[in-house]
């Protein structure tokens, strides 16, 4: 078994990006029973200052394309590299995160390679299919987070899959493996780059959700911007960060960054408050296994009681204030 | 520019999902959903209309579904699209985005002289943002995704935004090219009482009573219709044949109740909801 992942920059803290670690993790997992193979690959213009951590977190090796060319994403240039590293490697799998840049190429290496691509997979593992051998089972949320599908791709191979940032957990620590980079060679041909970027306009991703333990959430019955401002004391008091619904983004109570659902960020935090929200499938989507969930809303039968483990059926102006009163005092 | 087709899916409307959208059993009861026009694919088709307000492009809506799809292209002919065709055939069931991207890619061939293709960014059905990037591959067509505004109209090339997540870059994109559009990139244009005048009746041929067909068709009320002899394709890359991922099951989602522990809005209460945080969760 052997399993490739993409690897993704984070071009503001020259990082990896959470999910590239996350999926060498899961890469990794998935095929140590098998005495696999875990090999990462990364396309760009300089790799990550912390590339190395790679190895501490499953991968067996990296295979790297650098060139000034590919700092941003050209469709076309990065396909063609990708499908040539998995045509020389011929994996199993290929897993991408479900980024704006993974959703962009994996499709495209998956029309070339004329194979089966499950998007946004928020459960992967092995076993084994009819007189298939052992394949991947991908589960993933469909109908607008209504059901939950297992999608297999039996016949074709690489079976390739996309995962969203904060699904797959991270441990602690991982399993050290020794370095092994490998330069990739390719004649870049100009007709690859089919566009040109005139400007760019940095920061629009500056919140990492995912890196917290504790989450406080407002939606729509946060009602406006003084509202959220009462939820980021909240959320300072207990050093979390502020996430919102999509609701409370599009009322414009907040930012987009801090969505949180199904178009959002899928988080999993130590605690997450939802305050003044609903709790649609889709919000649920991005925060139902958060380990502790605590539910202010006025309305008993809101939908996100039921996933809750306290709440307070109130007006969050009469408990937030209190709370915060408390959780100074102490 | 000359010809824009934009690719429009009609989506059961999970927004709202109420309870007599969900059976006793728990499984979604599809009937009960009301079937929209997938709503990225609405600023898809006004992104091409917006360009042609500015040039003479003629923008072409192409929805791939069963029959009843015709709904939302009448939808787009409200809106000003100036031609439809709804592609249909029972070969065509149960297609992944592989399958989907190949009928579609054909269809925009078979069109022709097609400079800009314009898709939404996903589908609210299957959330999969697959099918714009694969058409563009099967095309040979320059992509952009998450185009979040259009910035110029050029001759031979057209100036977009595209959301990198971590920024945003303005580029340059050569035709013949595919996007995929979000929400942000403009507001769809409500349809027009004249268009919806004009149109009202329009339908496939075989909505319409053998006799009348002919008139409809003198009207120009008359969607056209391609099927997968019309478009000459491999039956083997259609349908679920021609689909490498496979549905192996499918579990309903229920509400699965917490533990829920429910404290009063009073200040008693609050506190103790508090020390039950500060126990866990703050370190002092
Ligand atoms: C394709 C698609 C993708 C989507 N993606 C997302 C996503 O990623 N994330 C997301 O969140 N949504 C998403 N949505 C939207 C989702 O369907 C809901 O519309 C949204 O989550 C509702 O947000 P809300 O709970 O804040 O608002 P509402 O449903 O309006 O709920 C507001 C709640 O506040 C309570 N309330 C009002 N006043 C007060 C008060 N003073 N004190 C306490 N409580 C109060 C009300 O009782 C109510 O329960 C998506 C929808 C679609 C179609
Ligand atoms: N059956 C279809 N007919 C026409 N366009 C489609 C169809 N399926 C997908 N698309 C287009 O592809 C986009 C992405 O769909 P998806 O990959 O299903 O999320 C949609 O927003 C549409 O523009």
């Amino acid at each position: 078994m052997k399993c490739m992942v993409f690897i993704e920059r984070n071009p503001i803290e020259n990082s990896l990006r959470d999910v590239s670690l996350e999926l060498a993790w899961k890469g990794y997992s998935l095929v140590k029973e098998y005495g696999g193979e875990v090999v990462a690959f990364y396309i760009g213009k300089e790799l990550p200052s912390d590339v190395d951590k790679l190895f501490e977190y499953g991968a067996d090796k990296l295979i790297h394309h650098l060139d000034d060319r590919l700092e941003y994403l050209h469709s076309e240039a990065y396909k063609e590299i990708v499908v040539d590293m998995v045509r020389q490697e011929s994996p199993d799998m290929v897993l991408f995160g479900a980024t704006h840049t993974g959703r962009d190429i994996a499709p495209l290496v998956a029309s070339i390679l004329k194979t089966g691509l499950t998007a946004d997979c928020t459960q992967l593992y092995l076993d084994e299919y009819k007189d298939k051998g052992t394949i991947l089972y991908q589960k993933r949320p469909a109908f607008g987070g209504n059901i939950l599908a297992t999608i297999v791709t039996p016949e074709d191979r690489p079976m390739m899959a996309t995962v969203r940032e904060g699904v797959m957990p991270l441990p602690e620590s991982g399993d050290k493996k020794a370095a092994v980079t490998v330069a990739h060679t390719m004649e870049l041909k100009n007709d690859w780059f089919k566009y040109t970027i005139k400007e760019v306009v940095p920061g629009i991703k500056k919140i990492n959700l995912g890196a917290h333990d504790v989450i406080v959430a407002g939606g729509a019955g946060m009602e406006s911007k003084e509202g959220f401002a009462i939820l980021h004391q909240l959320a300072d008091a207990l050093g979390g960060e502020v996430a919102a619904s999509r609701a409370a983004v599009d009322f414009g109570f907040t930012k987009k960054e801090r969505q949180v659902g199904q178009t959002g960020s899928v988080v999993r935090p130590k605690l997450y408050i939802a305050v003044g929200i609903s709790g649609s499938i889709q919000h649920r989507a991005g925060m139902e296994d958060s380990k502790k969930i605590i539910a202010i809303n006025k309305d008993a039968d809101a939908p996100i009681f039921g996933i809750a483990n306290m709440g307070i059926v109130g007006d969050y102006r009469d408990v937030i204030p209190v709370m915060i009163k408390y959780l100074k005092e102490d | 520019m000359k010809r824009i087709v934009v690719l429009a899916k009609q989506v059961p409307d999970t927004a709202n999902i109420t309870g007599d959208a969900m059976k006793e059993d728990g499984t979604v009861n599809r009937a009960a959903l009301p079937a929209v026009f997938n709503p990225e694919d609405l600023h898809a088709l006004e992104f091409a209309l917006s360009i042609k307000d500015e040039t003479d492009a003629e923008v072409v809506v192409v929805s791939m579904g069963p029959p009843k799809a015709v709904e939302i292209l009448k939808d787009a002919l409200y809106m000003g699209a100036d031609k439809v065709y709804l592609v249909t055939d029972r070969k065509f069931a149960g297609a992944d985005t592989l399958a989907t991207s190949y009928v579609l890619s054909a269809v925009v061939e078979k069109i022709g002289n097609v400079d800009l293709v314009v898709a939404g960014r996903q589908a609210i059905d299957g959330d999969t943002a697959q099918v714009g990037p694969q058409v563009a591959e099967k095309l040979g067509y320059a992509q952009v995704t998450y185009v979040d505004s259009l910035d110029a109209i050029g001759d031979d090339y057209l100036t977009v935004s595209r959301d990198a997540e971590y920024e945003t870059q303005v580029i340059d994109v050569k035709l013949p090219a595919l996007l995929t559009v979000t929400e942000n990139a403009n507001i769809p244009r409500y349809p027009s009482a004249r268009h919806m005048l004009t149109y009202f009746k329009s339908n496939i041929a075989s909505a319409f009573e053998a006799d009348r067909v002919e008139k409809a068709e003198k009207m120009g009320l008359v969607i056209p219709v391609l099927t997968l002899d019309d478009l000459g394709i491999d039956p083997e890359r259609c349908g679920l044949k021609g689909s490498p991922t496979k549905v192996h099951a499918i579990k309903n989602i229920q509400l699965t109740g917490g533990d829920l522990q429910l404290f009063e809005a009073n200040p008693t209460s609050i506190k103790s909801l508090v020390h039950e945080i500060m126990k866990d969760y703050v370190e002092v």
